[in-house]
């Protein structure tokens, strides 16, 4: 069974439609026991970096999630929840994050042109970095996946599974052992997005 | 680098997907479900629902339809029609929508874009301006294209955003229905003003007339359609196809 961390964060109807349409075992839940019988974990997210932290702690789940990875269960976190797989971010302010993952989440419009738009909004394509992970055995390079945020990981280039370009290089998903992430939204990007969390469900 | 979109749009009333002709004499198209997904299985980069229905009951098969069409696509979904208030916001967002368009709600009351921004963040909120020549000035109509505000267009949407829209669409009344292009006159003069991702619509008739958007506004994020799409005359897979022949970035 995979876990979807249910703490009041963000829209998560798609996400589970998409688990049950590739015929995952999914299950929306903040209860403890269950997390910790699940077999993997998966950490939605939308909105500001410090509201949800701060909701992720109050419902207890903040520990149970680093206690799991430490343990070496599978845990993968979509667009806000994989910001917060890093140390920090620095959106309206300092705010920690889980530290799972060595890097910091920062704004983009220092690193792009004036006239790109921000929030980065819409399909880009996927560039793979180093050896490529098993969460893209279904997908091949250059194929596109839907994005919708303001802030980028930064500093995370040993971690780093795949890149998009968007006059810089922006991270799109990280990797560092049983911890992984994509900014972009698996469960909004199509066939290419489904065969990502297939991938994830097999892992 | 991130491809222009192609975005079909249902309007949908008492169920049904419906299309306009300068939004008069609606003729019944298709059901909403099979639509959306047959468009998201064949290269619709997003969608957008509008919901048309006046009454309460029309409301609630609306919000049915909605759950089956987003848990049937895993596209971006917009959903817009009959959103005043940050409770129309949950409602529709609860339904499985990723964003939500304001059109005479955010007229009514202008803090409605700030207060959504804050709650679900930019990105969720987006403005829907319907736009008429009046006097030599682009003016702002409420009502689906009914009302003539008074406002300047222009302002409106500078000022929609820096209230917190997160995405604009135009849609130009004189163009709409018309199938002769977008207007790329009203939409030049929108996308000089704002930084925000802007959404062209009214007036698609043919493949030429994406080609033709694109080509004469390059910062032109995505071009919106109804009819054509529906009726057939122009497969979203065959105009992808030509705009990348045409050098324009599109997810094929």
């Amino acid at each position: 069974m995979i876990a979807i961390i249910d703490y009041g964060v963000g829209n998560i109807f798609s996400l589970c439609s998409s688990f049950k349409y590739i015929g995952a075992d999914a299950k929306l839940t903040s209860d403890e026991a269950e997390v910790r019988r699940a077999d993997k974990i998966l950490l939605p997210g939308v909105g500001a970096f410090s509201d949800a932290a701060a909701k992720l702690r109050a419902c207890g789940m903040w520990e149970v999630l680093l206690d799991e990875c430490a343990k070496g269960k599978p845990l993968m976190g979509i667009c806000l929840g994989m910001q917060m797989l890093f140390e920090k971010s620095m959106e309206y302010g300092e705010h920690k994050g889980l530290a799972l993952i060595p890097g910091e989440v920062v704004p983009i419009a220092p690193v792009v042109p004036k006239d790109y738009k921000i929030p980065h909004i819409g399909w880009n394509a996927l560039h793979f970095k180093g050896e490529k992970s098993p969460l893209f055995k279904y997908v091949n390079e250059g194929e596109c996946v839907y994005f919708v945020h303001s802030y980028y990981a930064s500093g995370c280039e040993e971690s780093t599974i795949a890149t998009c370009e968007y006059s810089a290089e922006l991270t799109a998903a990280v990797q560092r052992g049983n911890v992984m992430g994509t900014q972009f939204h698996p469960e909004k990007s199509g066939e290419v997005g489904l065969n990502i969390l297939r991938a994830f469900v097999e892992m | 680098m991130i491809t222009k979109r192609i975005i079909p749009c249902l309007d949908v009333k008492d169920g049904r997907v419906v299309k306009g002709v300068n939004f008069l004499g609606l003729a019944d198209v298709s059901s909403p479900t099979k639509l959306a997904k047959f468009y998201s299985d064949n290269g619709a980069d997003e969608l957008v629902f509008y919901d048309i229905t006046a009454s309460f009951e029309g409301r609630v098969l609306f919000s049915d339809i909605l759950k089956e069409v987003a848990s049937t696509i895993y596209i971006p979904l917009t959903v817009g029609g009959g959103i005043n208030t940050i409770d129309d916001f949950d409602r529709v967002l609860k339904c499985g929508a990723d964003k939500v368009s304001v059109n005479s709600g955010a007229i009514r009351n202008p803090d409605l874009i700030t207060e959504a921004a804050k709650k679900y963040g930019d990105q969720c909120v987006v403005l829907s301006c319907d736009i008429k020549r009046v006097d030599g000035g682009f003016r702002l109509f409420a009502k689906g294209g009914r009302e003539d505000t008074g406002i300047d267009a222009i302002e409106w949407i500078r000022q929609g955003e820096a209230r917190g829209a997160g995405e604009i669409v135009v849609n130009s009344i004189d163009t709409d229905g018309v199938k002769k292009g977008f207007d790329i006159e009203m939409l030049r003069a929108v996308s000089d003003v704002v930084t925000i991702p802007v959404i062209a619509s009214g007036g698609a008739g043919c493949i030429d007339d994406f080609v033709t958007l694109f080509r004469e506004i390059p910062s032109m994020d995505a071009g919106l359609a109804a009819s054509i799409f529906h009726f057939g005359e122009v497969q979203i897979s065959d105009l992808k196809k030509t705009l990348r022949d045409n050098g324009v970035n599109v997810r094929l």
